[in-house]
């Protein structure tokens, strides 16, 4: 035979698109597979992404061993590399912005969960996730042009008249360092605890408030000695995600921090951190060992931020899950 | 009254009007960023920023339309390939998984969601850079659509399932076999909430530097093609805010406003037109 029986096939599917249907009916294995495929790549880029840090990063691995975490010498002319003064500014920044952050965005989120009517909680909830939306790299903008002038001509010489007794406000006010750097990203971060917090509290059931009210409490006593401890954890799991975040915030610490591989008990001293080196150094890392060196650090800060997430996402899912009584599927 | 209730009473009063304290700062941050940005960048805002390259160092004036041009040709390709893998994957999670096989894609997802971004920067640079021995705009595309990827995915799938089973059962009644009651009625039904997770996302993705800086890297001139470094809004902020120049800082300023402005008014007509009501309640 000489006809080829498929021939008239595609202007068939073209004209009828039911008898299209029909045809494929064995096709929800084929969509089934398509999708499969597509859920399972999360998987594979994840996979991906920890095999590349490694396998880049052997180099410095194989030569510095666990040295690397330990020596501070950051000298990429003799080829020597230490990672401890970049730890230790990503370390300090983040507890700055932590210690300011978390008070801040735990109280905010009380007012919005137990004293805010609906609509204005709804409404300030809006403008605090536009927040978290602003680009990191409009705080760094700020930071340099606002707060670092801010910072050396006003608040740092007024802390170092307060507060100079202690080591922390010591030293030269250069406006810039971890201080600043720390006080920027608690701006950033502030939205995150504010956020998950809140659902946190919201999701303590109703009758807990209204019994220690019935027992006379007032509404403070209510919030503070019932709601709060009942969401404790959900509120850790907040911090651990607003500490995930500032570990891996990168460009507004660049701009701000300093840039000056240094460890110093001052928080006026400019300093380094993990994300800020990379951003300042990578693209212009000369010599295999340099650029390993530099992807061991992303290595170390992917799993720093890996460890804290997972952490987060736990603390998280066992709260809500035992306020509102229902596990999420 | 006993002092101690007094005492019970003011600190009640004291402590809740601090939180209200907290919650008006917090607030406050967005509403003075936006003020700052419009006083500094508004008057250098002009129609050749729009329209022009970027001036010779040491002259004045100038424009980043090279930059406009990139970002929105990286938005592209990061919409490109990490729409459809996240949209599928969403429809995987919430019409076809099991147990076992979600629950990893959804932690993982979660946990990709919060690797920094900085990170993502180095894988790109691992994947696409380093084979191809340059910077290139699709680097820097792969790299936004990595960041993509998790945030569609979860989106699609808590959208998807939203969409009533009183639907799915009708679709089926009707003969209709499952991918076509996934085709034709529930992708359609929560259509509204899918293209809102997709603008979030690309959104959220417009304004990162740090994952374009030694992928997308920078160009002070037209990037044709999508194998040549290109410049980026964010990343022209950050060279011009920290560079030594006058004009440099006038310019950081205005793209600044411009790139705040994008992130800000998509982000509020997608909240507030978009997610209204999910779009099956229209039906």
């Amino acid at each position: 035979m000489a006809t080829t029986p498929n021939a008239a096939t595609p202007s068939e599917l073209s004209l009828n698109s039911r008898a299209w249907f029909r045809r494929i009916r064995g096709a929800d294995e084929i969509a089934h597979l398509i999708t499969f495929i597509a859920a399972a790549s999360i998987l594979l880029i994840t996979v991906l992404l920890v095999y590349q840090l490694w396998v880049n990063s052997a180099e410095a691995r194989a030569k510095f061993g666990w040295g690397f975490f330990a020596t501070s010498t950051w000298d990429p002319v003799a080829g020597d590399f230490g990672a401890l003064t970049f730890i230790y500014g990503t370390l300090v920044t983040s507890a700055v912005a932590l210690v300011i952050a978390v008070p801040l965005g735990v109280g905010a989120a009380i007012f919005l969960a137990e004293l805010a009517p609906p609509k204005l909680s709804a409404s300030l909830t809006f403008v605090s996730d536009l927040l978290a939306a602003v680009p990191s790299v409009i705080y760094g903008l700020l930071g340099v042009f606002l707060l670092v002038p801010l910072m050396r001509t006003t608040i740092q010489p007024a802390l170092k008249k307060t507060l100079g007794f202690l080591p922390l406000f010591r030293g030269p006010a250069y406006g810039i360092g971890f201080l600043t750097a720390g006080i920027v990203l608690a701006i950033m971060v502030v939205p995150f605890v504010l956020s998950v917090s809140r659902e946190v509290l919201l999701a303590v059931p109703r009758d807990q408030r209204e019994a220690a009210l019935a027992l006379g409490a007032t509404k403070w006593e209510s919030t503070w000695k019932v709601v709060v401890p009942a969401a404790r954890i959900g509120i850790f799991g907040s911090v651990f995600l607003a500490l995930a975040r500032a570990l891996g915030e990168t460009m507004a610490v660049t701009m701000v921090v300093g840039n000056n591989p240094k460890i110093s008990a001052s928080l006026f001293s400019p300093g380094y951190s993990i994300a800020a080196v990379l951003a300042n150094e990578f693209s212009e890392a000369t010599g295999n060992l340099y650029l390993s060196a530099l992807i061991e650090l992303g290595l170390v800060l992917f799993l720093l931020t890996f460890i804290l997430n997972g952490l987060a996402r736990l603390l998280i899912l066992v709260t809500t899950a035992r306020g509102s009584g229902v596990l999420p599927s | 009254m006993s002092a101690r209730l007094i005492w019970r009473k003011s600190l009640n009063a004291f402590m809740l009007s601090l939180t209200g304290i907290c919650t008006l700062l917090t607030v406050s941050a967005l509403f003075f960023i936006l003020g700052y940005l419009i006083w500094n960048g508004g008057k250098d805002l002009s129609w050749s920023f729009f329209t022009h390259l970027p001036a010779p160092v040491g002259e004045e004036g100038g424009g980043m339309a090279n930059a406009i041009l990139g970002t929105l040709k990286l938005l592209a390709l990061a919409a490109l390939f990490g729409v459809p893998v996240g949209l599928l994957g969403g429809v995987y999670l919430a019409e076809f998984g099991g147990r076992t096989v979600p629950f990893l894609v959804r932690y993982t997802a979660d946990l990709l969601n919060g690797v920094p971004s900085i990170v993502i920067g180095i894988f790109a640079y691992a994947l696409v850079v380093m084979p191809m021995h340059h910077f290139s705009t699709l680097a820097g595309g792969i790299a936004l659509a990595i960041m993509v990827i998790p945030t569609v995915l979860r989106n699609t799938e808590s959208f998807l399932r939203d969409v009533p089973r009183a639907l799915r059962e009708g679709s089926f009644a009707l003969g209709a076999n499952k991918w076509r009651m996934i085709a034709t009625v529930v992708l359609p039904a929560a259509s509204r909430g899918i293209l809102t997770g997709v603008l979030l996302a690309l959104a959220r993705v417009a304004g990162e530097t740090a994952p374009l800086l030694f992928t997308a890297f920078g160009n002070r001139y037209w990037s044709p093609g999508l194998m040549q470094p290109t410049s980026s809004l964010p990343v022209i902020i950050y060279t011009y805010a920290t560079g030594p120049y006058e004009d440099w800082h006038k310019q950081a300023w205005a793209a600044g406003l411009v790139l705040l402005g994008l992130v800000l008014l998509t982000n509020i007509t997608v909240r507030a037109f978009l997610s209204r009501g999910s779009s099956y309640e229209r039906i």
